[in-house]
């Protein structure tokens, strides 16, 4: 369960600047591994370490969650010229907590004819999906739950794991709506999954590697959307447009058109089960972010300007956990700003977009950006 | 080639076009100040409606408690939906001629589309709008005004 960043990168050890030594939760970790292993025996320290590990991310994901949603709300409202919500608390920000509170009192109405099980199961694979995701992002040095060497196939794989509860959804609803809604999906995520792989796969190619921790730690010296010049910020862009669709989000809300469709695949559920859903969306949409921010951006690491020396001084005494957040949610606000701007897409401007013009480019741009490696033109 | 000429200028002009849009919108984000939600029960105190708000139909008094409605009727008649019903009566002036005046002009609220037709034809400019708006009553009765205050009169000069 441990992070091993340190072992990975043993020539760098020696020349630690102090900031990494401050801000580093390997220690942290590490300690409380020993004291659990003094005080019962390895299976079980494995178990409790589980346990602590998956309270946390629970917690984690409930908060961000809850302020995903109010800030979503604020910045449509903002980009509206409109207040929102400013009732519930200064600024309404105990709105989203009250709302919480309300769908955990709604009933739960059964529905005659749906697949029980199904219907019972599909919002769990949603937010088991994102939650396996979840795992494999690291939030600071040493704050990193599992950092397999294949991290980015693993995330690629387990977030698109959610369709499956989305499809489960539709058809064990017995309504006619929530099918159509749970099939565009299907098609909407199976061809934007195709830009987010080969997007991601540009960047692979510069890093050399797909381990998350390996990614992070390349980006020392300047982040891979400055290093990797044209070809890795049309990766970035092209990045951000297939994530936003694949998270159902507008202007890609075609699983979820309420005006049409009735809110598709939710229509049927009600209570803790349609928070469910609403969390889920909200938390994958923090998972995109939060890989974006990784890949691209850098993830923990500070922001660096080659030889200006007090500059990145300064910069150095942000915690990496700072970072990281910061960059997140400069994609999040990014994706909210498409959504409140951009009309809708009908179904089949949707996939002409993927594979008339965004697939077409990715492949060009993957070429380019093997070139400039082979080459050694990047920085 | 200009196929391939084509799809680029496409792609190109389709994503300013979207940035164009973004501006839009990026721009009210970072201008709080292009708010237009007002923060309606609290504000209360200081709200001020606009000029041409039709908030409902009054008849002006001066200090004096004299009003222009001259009793016509032309409001009665104008009005689409049977709001106004002017009861007027006649009355012996001092010089002894006979004159009809206004005994109560009734109003029903509850009934009024607020079309203007009674202020914009009104011969005198006896009626016109008020900028109240909150209508909300208890009994259905309180939305039957008479708009001629009591012991009213008509001001002199109009006819």
């Amino acid at each position: 369960m441990l992070p091993d960043i340190v072992e990975n990168n043993s020539i760098t050890v020696q020349s630690e600047p102090t900031w990494r030594v401050i801000y580093d939760f390997t220690g942290l970790t590490r300690w409380i591994d020993m004291s659990l292993h003094n005080a019962m025996s390895p299976f079980w320290t494995t178990v409790t370490e589980m346990l602590i590990i998956g309270v946390l991310i629970l917690v984690f994901y409930a908060i961000v969650g809850l302020f995903l949603v109010y800030a979503e709300r604020k910045v449509c409202a903002f980009m509206q010229n409109r207040l929102g919500p400013n009732r519930v608390g200064p600024f309404g920000i105990f709105q989203t907590i009250a709302d919480l509170i309300k769908l955990l009192f709604v009933e739960l109405i059964p529905i005659s004819n749906a697949d029980k099980f199904l219907f019972n199961l599909a919002p769990f694979i949603v937010i088991i999906a994102s939650f396996m995701a979840i795992a494999a992002i690291p939030f600071a040095l040493g704050l990193h739950a599992i950092d397999l060497n294949i991290g980015i196939l693993y995330v690629i794989a387990v977030s698109s794991m959610g369709v499956i509860g989305v499809l489960l959804a539709g058809w064990s609803s017995n309504n006619k709506y929530s099918l159509i809604g749970a099939i565009r999906s299907g098609a909407q995520i199976v061809s934007y999954e195709l830009s987010v792989g080969l997007a991601l796969i540009t960047v692979v190619i510069l890093a050399g590697s797909m381990q998350l921790s390996v990614i992070v730690e390349s980006q020392r010296e300047g982040w891979f959307i400055f290093r990797g010049h044209i070809p890795a910020f049309i990766a970035f862009i092209i990045y951000l447009i297939s994530s936003t669709a694949e998270t159902n989000r507008g202007p890609f809300d075609l699983a979820e058109a309420e005006s049409e469709l009735t809110a598709v695949y939710d229509t049927e559920y009600s209570g803790i089960k349609f928070a469910f859903f609403f969390l889920a969306e909200y938390m994958n949409m923090f998972i995109v972010a939060s890989i974006a921010a990784t890949v691209f951006l850098g993830g923990w690491m500070p922001f660096h300007v080659a030889s200006w020396d007090g500059f990145n001084h300064v910069m150095d005494f942000i915690p990496p956990f700072i970072w990281y957040l910061g960059k997140t949610a400069f994609v999040i606000f990014m994706m909210m700003w498409f959504k409140w701007t951009f009309p809708r897409l009908r179904i089949d401007q949707l996939l002409t977009l993927e594979w008339k013009y965004l697939l077409p480019v990715n492949l060009v741009n993957v070429l380019i950006m093997a070139f400039i490696v082979l080459m050694g033109w990047h920085f | 080639m200009r196929s391939i000429i084509n799809y680029l200028s496409e792609i190109v002009s389709g994503v300013w076009s979207l940035m164009k849009g973004m501006k839009v919108t990026g721009s009210y984000f970072f201008r709080p100040g292009t708010i237009v939600t007002q923060k309606y029960p609290n504000n209360r105190k200081d709200l001020v409606m606009f000029d041409r708000f039709k908030g409902e139909v009054i008849m002006p008094h001066n200090e004096n408690n004299e009003h222009k409605c001259t009793g016509c009727g032309i409001c009665e008649i104008n009005c689409p939906n049977g709001t106004i019903e002017v009861i007027s009566k006649t009355i012996v002036t001092e010089d002894g001629k006979k004159k009809r005046v206004i005994d109560k002009h009734i109003y029903r609220l509850g009934m009024c589309t607020f079309c203007a037709l009674c202020v914009k034809t009104c011969p005198s400019n006896a009626l016109a709008f008020s900028q109240k708006f909150e209508h909300a009553v208890f009994n259905r009765e309180l939305l039957i005004k008479q708009l001629n205050k009591p012991g009213s009169q008509i001001m002199k000069g109009v006819e």
